[in-house]
């Protein structure tokens, strides 16, 4: 080539030059190997766990075995996958761009928050190595601080070191968002996705501080048997219970807000109209930050809380499907009438809305006292949480590594590769978790190794879809190298995006544009 | 370094417009970090406060085991060490180099004299054996077959020593003998020590990384870093020193007051 642009891939060379980067963007990316690899090794964990349910009692190994996968799996998933995913991989990428910064305010802290990922999955992957690490990944006491071994510490000391480095991009998000956007950009024009992210961002740096504590706190219970979880010593173990979840409710948005943010612009994008209620999708990210605080005890409504407290967790609870609908709704409208094109990011979306409905309709039967007491640790659990965490992050993650691949890498997604891999997961998906609602139903327990003859066929049915769940990521991964390898040219604006990030090059410059952008509207017109 | 500008003296990072402009932005982040501290102490705050009320009897019989002058001396050098960081802060700003010198460094003094006094509370704690939870326990079980705590087994031994033997040799003197009969006739009184070397602990530990924030400014201040241009590192260590000695002045009273 004769003059070869200039880009922040290329402003820099060398292994190191990425190690030590502050570039955002550079950040991004390194979260994105960093995370997919977490989320490959989750993946297996996964399989394992449920080819080993193919057959009721021993399939493949032994329970003690199945105990720490089942570990393994959901820590791995829920602290270094999903919670990090979307904000600091993608966020990472367009926040800056979106509200036409050249950075984030703190490009240090920001690659101190990837070594911190980097150092807290470190310590939490030696754990592999000890026994005893089996306690599912709510490390429930009293089950972690008294009966099982030593290994919890270092598992548990890892997952705060990685808080920190969650705590640390929330406030870095903040800070930008409050700073650095440019010229004519007012809180009513930023695109939702920083929204969203912004939502996000308050959750973390506020929620995290408690499972920092949590955390502690059961570390010091284990080292010097503080006793504050153990009943022979005068502690509650049940109050454990509380302090995690007042972290984890609001972790659970913190997972599916950002989720919502790339919906939104996906949405917008293939369906080619102003977004429907852009203040209303706006504010409702906020609203549901603030809600998710006051809900943790629809986790304890079978923990021996009080009557009055169940009730008003119940009523509390139902509330957070206010603002969402509000969003599901507005995407809706969005979509009526639009010229809506169904490539592959746009299919995820779509997908992310309908799985995503039932884990929340779903949800609603669970924040029924009454019915809880029947559906509590189930199956029927697992397959809410799976449907709105992985139904919907994940598919969300989808959606937007192929739609902003192109701006990451100046190279399209196989749009074919996309739609095969969304037709695998999507289908693969429920005919791994739907069953699950019924076998939940039925009465098999969660966490368990071993289950009823009876609840054989479903089970086989539920390992069989996390074949072609497993079958859809890897064509998804294929997709990667093959764009990288051999895709076109992708050009500024590939997908007629109005946001901000489809104004500069792809890749972008160093310093994100050539010239500040100046804004005089709001982003989504399209007509 | 190659992402700053230079114009006029400031250095501001490229991403910033001005040098204001990133004052204002690296204040905001320290505001949200502090209240992150805040949050995370609030959540042992709350489990003290839940324990305090199940447990009234031995959260009273605890503190009374606790040095108020010890605490109380603490709470000043603290307090000072916020006014001196304050100064050294102000001095910065105006330039005076070895006035502010000498400010942080009696700062860090405090420090120091701070986490010595802990060292001795702590010391004479492990002495008498009001340690937390399980390491206050004996191997042995009483008569009633209840297990022994150390200070069950320190005050067995002390009765059957006259009131001078005992100062000489158990170094108890008659005050807090009462105080240490008094806690072990509660139940679970290991709890009240579980929140105080963890409270207290974490809190120490945040005395620690302040000393060493504050020593790392002041090597700043040595090396013409900062000055009246440019202070964030400064101010924004001085935020932190001051939530560290206002969670102390709530520490103090919950822990060694509460009686
Ligand atoms: C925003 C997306 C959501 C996510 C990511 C999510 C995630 C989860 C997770 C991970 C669990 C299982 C926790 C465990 O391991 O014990 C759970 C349980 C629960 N969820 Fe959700 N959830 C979401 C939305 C909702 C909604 C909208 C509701 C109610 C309207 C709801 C109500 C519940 C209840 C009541 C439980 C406890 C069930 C039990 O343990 O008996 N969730 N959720
Ligand atoms: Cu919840």
């Amino acid at each position: 080539m004769a003059h070869e642009q200039h880009n922040y891939l290329n402003h820099q060379k060398g292994i190191w030059s990425w190690l030590t980067t502050l570039d955002h963007k550079r950040i991004g990316i390194m979260y994105f190997v960093a995370i997919m690899s977490f989320f490959f090794l989750g993946g297996v964990f996964a399989l394992l766990v449920r080819a080993e349910l193919f057959t009721p009692g021993k399939t493949l190994f032994s329970a003690d075995v199945y105990n720490r996968m089942m570990t393994y799996h959901g820590a791995i998933m829920v602290f270094m996958v999903i919670v990090p995913g979307i904000p600091a991989i993608f966020g990472n990428f367009v926040l800056p761009i979106m509200i036409g910064a050249k950075d984030v305010a703190f490009p240090r802290l920001n690659l101190m928050s990837w070594y911190m990922l980097m150092i807290g999955a470190a310590i939490t992957g030696s754990t592999l190595f000890l026994e005893n690490v089996d306690t599912g990944w709510t490390f429930y006491t009293p089950y972690s601080s008294i009966k099982t071994g030593l290994g919890v510490i270092p598992m548990v000391l890892g997952v705060f070191i990685i808080g920190f480095s969650s705590i640390l991009t929330g406030l870095n998000f903040i800070v930008t968002t409050h700073k650095l956007r440019a010229p004519g950009m007012t809180m009513n024009r930023i695109p939702l996705m920083v929204w969203a992210l912004y939502s996000t961002a308050i959750l973390q740096v506020l929620a995290t501080p408690v499972l920092a504590i949590t955390l502690l706190l059961l570390i010091a219970e284990k080292t010097l048997g503080v006793g504050i979880f153990d009943p022979q010593l005068g502690g509650d173990p049940v109050l454990f219970q509380h302090f995690f979840w007042f972290y984890s409710h609001p972790a659970v948005y913190i997972m599916i807000l950002p989720a919502m943010g790339v919906i939104s612009e996906l949405v917008a994008t293939y369906s080619r109209k102003v977004i429907f209620g852009y203040t209303a999708i706006a504010y409702s990210s906020l609203a549901i930050a603030g809600v998710s605080f006051l809900v943790w005890g629809h986790h304890m409504f079978v923990s021996g809380q009080s009557e009055f407290a169940g009730v008003l967790f119940s009523f509390i609870t139902m509330l957070v499907g206010v603002p969402t609908a509000i969003k599901l709704f507005n995407w809706i409208a969005t979509m009526y009438k639009g010229s809506i094109r169904l490539d592959a990011p746009m299919l995820f979306a779509i997908g992310f809305m309908f799985l995503f409905t039932i884990g929340g309709l779903t949800g609603v039967y669970l924040a029924s006292t009454g019915m809880d007491v029947h559906f509590h640790d189930t199956y029927f659990v697992v397959a809410h949480f799976h449907y709105v965490m992985v139904g919907g992050t994940l598919m969300a993650l989808m959606g937007a590594l192929i739609y902003w691949f192109p701006k990451v890498t100046g190279k399209i997604y196989s749009d074919l590769a996309g739609r095969i891999s969304w037709v695998f997961i999507f289908t693969g998906f429920n005919v791994t978790f739907f069953p699950q609602f019924i076998l939940g139903n039925m009465g098999m327990p969660r966490r368990y190794y071993d289950y009823l003859p009876t609840f054989t066929e479903l089970n086989q049915m539920s390992t069989f879809g996390s074949w072609l769940i497993g079958t859809g990521f890897l064509v998804g991964l294929y997709g990667v190298f093959y764009a990288l390898l051999k895709g076109k040219e992708a050009g500024n604006n590939p997908f007629g995006g109005k946001t901000l990030e489809w104004t500069t090059t792809s890749p972008p410059p160093h310093e994100n544009f050539e010239k500040t952008p100046v804004l005089t509207g709001g982003p989504y017109e399209y007509r | 370094m190659s992402t700053a500008n230079h114009t006029g003296g400031f250095h501001h990072a490229h991403h910033f417009d001005s040098a204001e402009h990133q004052y204002e932005s690296s204040k905001q982040g320290i505001w949200l970090f502090l209240v992150t501290e805040i949050l995370m102490f609030g959540g042992l705050f709350v489990g003290y406060s839940i324990y305090h009320s199940l447990y009234p009897q031995v959260f009273h019989a605890g503190s009374k085991q606790l040095s108020v002058v010890l605490g109380a001396l603490n709470t000043v050098v603290l307090l000072f060490s916020s006014f001196t960081m304050a100064l050294g802060i102000n001095y910065v700003q105006r330039g005076l180099k070895n006035k502010a010198i000498i400010a942080l460094a009696v700062t860090i003094a405090c420090a120091a004299i701070f986490m010595v006094v802990k060292f001795f509370e702590y010391t004479h704690k492990f002495h008498v054996g009001t340690v937390p939870g399980k390491y206050a326990y004996t191997e042995e079980l009483s008569a009633s077959g209840e297990k022994v705590t150390k200070v069950g087994a320190l005050l067995a031994e002390a009765s059957k020593l006259s009131v001078a033997e005992r100062e000489h040799k158990l170094h108890l003197d008659e005050t807090e003998y009462e105080h240490l009969t008094l806690l072990e006739k509660t139940k679970n009184w290991p709890l009240f020590f579980g929140f105080y070397f963890v409270m207290s602990g974490i809190h120490g530990l945040h005395v620690l990384a302040g000393a060493f924030l504050i020593f790392w400014v002041l090597l700043k201040v040595i090396k013409n870093q900062v000055g009246p241009e440019y202070y964030t590192p400064v101010e924004g260590v001085g935020l932190f020193w001051h939530v560290v000695d206002l969670i102390w002045i709530y520490l103090f009273p919950l822990l060694y007051l509460v009686g």
